[in-house]
This record gives structure tokens, sequence and C-alpha cells, in this order.
């Protein structure tokens, strides 16, 4: 008895399509990312985030459009994330049906506007997505820095301070990217992860590296996340969420089945 | 014309946002003979056949608007004579008081509180539990009701919430939940129904439950066989 951990598949959104490749075989529409935030949804998925990585900002609406779409068939929580710079912009995608947004760079350029964010439409739904790499070499105390720009930009604010700083300013959970690990499918970096989730009181989403399903058990585990994200190896259709969920209840962890 | 009149259900919209997946669960549910109205105009309250309050963001502002709307007097008067669900910040807005924003007084529809985790909340075995209280959780159906039928005792439900309520009358509790503490999930009574939970995010069991709702006739208990 008690709360589940939780498992996300995260969709790349491009135009409205998805991107990175994505190949059901029994989905007429491989890149119609309703098509495929349905599929999870029967799959068992506990809640769905898109990042938007819609280069333009005028294909925006396309996103709206697609997350209203969305909202109209799948009955579980829905984040979107990428862009999201504005009030205005947050206003939107809850307008549409998003239940929540995720918020990273704004964050890191401008944290009042987490502030404010929080204030007007309420910490449930304000995401902080934070992009981590470790910096610490070999024999030093461990030490994880916030990177902006798919990882290339460093900005010298310490990974462990920063989430606190982002609870303080009104954050109702953390999505924690390890850069190091992003793509790499050798497992998230549970020393962060497990940093972070130690150190705030809201919940910590882990994501960035995950290859197999026992990466996913050890987010939990070892890593103390409260849920985990993960996108490539649903995709390609390697493992469903159905026997991710299998996976982590048999290694003892509470599930929705 | 053989048209019947279609069956209303009004969703309140006191100007906190999303309203959208709530209306959009009911509509999903609903059969031809049902309409699905999103409102902030007392009349149409007033004319419907079943009224939904939802909860969005923080309880000064839920109850401030439902004030600065004029919508107070339509929802204790829906209350008082047509099936009536509530549903998150809803079900705290329903009580005495919330300890939230410093401290507000609600619509003291039931008797008691809204009190906070705390972000020091633990478990029972004493580690750590993370606030607000978001995800699936398993309720307990601490009654016989028509809007848990057809859902199983201790199915998942997706919360989101930082405070929980404590009513006075136990025997008004419909259901409850484990998070460190068992506290109450749900509440009942007459034609009144409140969930913490968010049943417009809780997939087949919350659609399964709007689906009660918008057939019950507002009766407490299960229809008498005899």
């Amino acid at each position: 008895m008690g709360l589940a951990k939780r498992i996300i598949p995260c969709l790349d959104v491009d135009n409205g399509r998805v991107v990175k490749g994505v190949q059901f075989v029994d989905i007429r529409d491989a890149g119609d990312p309703v098509e495929v935030a349905k599929r999870y949804n029967e799959q068992g998925a506990d809640e769905i985030t898109f990042l938007d990585i819609t280069a333009s900002s005028d294909d925006r609406a396309t996103t709206v459009h697609m997350v209203e779409a969305i909202a109209s068939q799948v009955f579980i929580p829905l984040t979107v994330g990428g862009g999201i710079r504005t009030c205005e912009d947050i206003r939107r995608m809850l307008n549409a049906g998003a239940d929540k947004v995720g918020i990273n760079t704004a964050a890191v350029f401008n944290p009042e506007f987490v502030r404010e964010a929080a204030e007007r439409f309420g910490s449930q739904c304000i995401v902080v997505a934070i992009d981590a790499k470790k910096v610490s070499q070999e024999g030093e105390a461990d030490k994880w820095e916030i990177f902006t720009h798919g990882g290339r930009k460093p900005t010298g604010l310490d990974a462990v301070e920063w989430a606190k700083k982002m609870v303080e300013y009104g954050a109702g959970e953390i999505l924690l990217t390890s850069m190091d690990r992003d793509g790499t499918k050798n497992g998230f970096d549970l020393g962060v992860t497990r940093a972070i989730s130690e150190a705030v009181h809201v919940p910590v989403i882990a994501s960035g590296g995950v290859g197999n399903l026992d990466h996913l058990v050890d987010g939990v585990i070892e890593g103390k996340a409260d849920a985990v994200l993960a996108a490539s190896i649903f995709h390609f259709g390697e493992y469903s969420i159905q026997q991710a969920k299998e996976r982590m209840s048999d290694a003892g962890i509470e599930m929705r089945l | 014309m053989n048209e019947v009149k279609k069956s209303v259900v009004a969703v309140i919209d006191y100007g906190m946002g999303n309203l959208h997946s709530v209306a959009k669960a009911l509509e999903f549910v609903a059969d031809e003979n049902t309409q699905v109205v999103v409102t902030s105009d007392p009349a149409v309250i007033d004319a419907a056949d079943r009224v939904l309050l939802p909860g969005v963001g923080a309880i000064r502002d839920c109850i401030g608007e439902m004030y600065n709307a004029g919508l107070v007097p339509s929802i204790r008067k829906a209350m008082a004579e047509k099936p009536f669900l509530a549903i998150c910040v809803g079900i705290q807005s329903l009580m005495s008081h919330s300890e939230e924003n410093g401290g507000v007084n609600c619509l003291d529809h039931f008797k008691g509180n809204a009190l906070f985790f705390g972000e020091q909340h633990t478990d029972h075995d004493g580690s750590k539990l993370k606030v607000p209280h978001m995800g699936w959780n398993q309720v307990k159906q601490t009654i016989n009701h028509p809007l848990w039928e057809g859902i199983p005792d201790n199915a998942r439900f997706y919360f989101v919430h930082s405070f929980y309520v404590v009513p006075e009358n136990k025997n008004e509790v419909a259901g409850t939940c484990d998070y460190g503490l068992e506290f109450c999930v749900a509440l009942s009574r007459n034609n009144v129904f409140a969930v913490q939970f968010h049943p417009e995010k809780s997939h087949e069991d919350g659609l399964q439950l709007y689906k009660n709702f918008i057939h019950w006739d507002g009766k407490p208990s299960l229809a008498n066989k005899d």
C-alpha cells in the first residue's frame, strides 16, 4: 500500500511530430504524438512528458493544438516543456490541457520567473528542469554543475544548491537530466539523483541514460528518484511500459500495475 | 419533435484556470443525453441538473474568486438540492477552514479543517516522504456509494496536493489513503460527494467515477433493491 513510483515516457516533439525516429509497427503514423501518447497510455504510463524542441516560435501553435488533441483522449497527467519563457506561455499550455509545464533555461537566466509562475499557477504545475554535469575530478568530492544549451554552456551554478533554490522559489517537482549520461544508455547518474532527491522535499524525476530496465530500478532504489523518465527504450519498442513496471515491481518497488 | 431535454452537468469556472481536462473527461464518458457546460454564470449553475466544483491552485485565491464571481450562493444552493461533486482543492474549499496561505475560512459545508502535510513529512518507518503528495496512490473505499460503483477497492488515483482534509464527523468519510498517515480523500453527505484526487487524470477508474456521477440521482446509498 502506498504511493507508487512513476514511469514517464518522454516524447521530443518538433513542429507537431515526434522525432528520434519512433517506429511502432502497428501505429499508422509513427510520428504522430497523439497516436504515440495513446499507445503509452494504453500500456499504463503514469504520466507523459512532451519536450517541444520546435525551433521557430511560430510553430508553437502546432504544439498547443497537439496538447489539446491529446488532453481530449488521454486521461493521465501531461507535462509540456521546451520554450516556456513567460507566464503567457504557461497559461497557453495549461489552457490547452497540460497539467504541468517544465521550465529550464528560463529559470537559469531569470529565477524570479519560477517564483512568479508558482505564485500565479501553483507549485503543483511548475516542474523545473535541471541539466547537470559532473565537474569534480577523480578523487575529489562529487560536484555537479548546471549546464545550458544542450550541455554545452556551463553556468557555474552548483546543481544541488540550485535545486534547493528552485524549490524555495516554488518548483513543485524537479526533472533532473544528467548531461553526461543522456543518450549513452549507461544508466542514470545515481550520485546526483540521490544528492538532489535527499536535498529537497519535492518529487524528483530522474532522466538521462536509461538503456535497460535495471537502470530504472537503480534510479529509484539507489538514486531515490520518485519517478523515472525514459525515451528511446520505449520508442524503439525494446521494452513496453508494462514490462518496465513489472521489472520494478519485482524489485520491490511500489508500482501502479 | 422527439428531442429529449438534455441533462446538464455544470462545471463551475471561477477563473482558476485549467478546466479543459475536467470538461473533456466528462464529455468522454457522457452519453448523448448529457451536456457538459463550463460556466461562471450563477443562472446556468442554478438550472443545471448536476454540478461539479473543480479546484486548482491555492485556497485563498479559490475561495476569493468564488466570492468575487458571485458564485457562492449558487454553490450552496446546488449542494442543498442536486448531485454535486467537488474535486481536489474543491474538497478543501468545502471544509470549515484551511491552514494554507496563513489560514483561510472556507465554505463550511463539512465541519473540519484542511491541514498541511509539512515539509518534514515521514513514512510510518521514519523515512522521508516528499510533499506535495504527487502521483498514484490507492484509495480505500470506506463506504458503499453509487460513485464507487464499478471501481475496485484500493484502485489507484492520481493525486497532487500538500494539504489534506480532516472532517470532524467520521461518518462522512467515504474513502481514505495512506501517505505517512491514513487520511480522508473522499467525503459524502446526502447529494454531495468530494474527492481529493483528480478523476480526470486517473485513467479508467477516474473516468468510471465521472460516469457514475453523470448517472447519479444524488442519493448517497446504493439503490434499495426491494
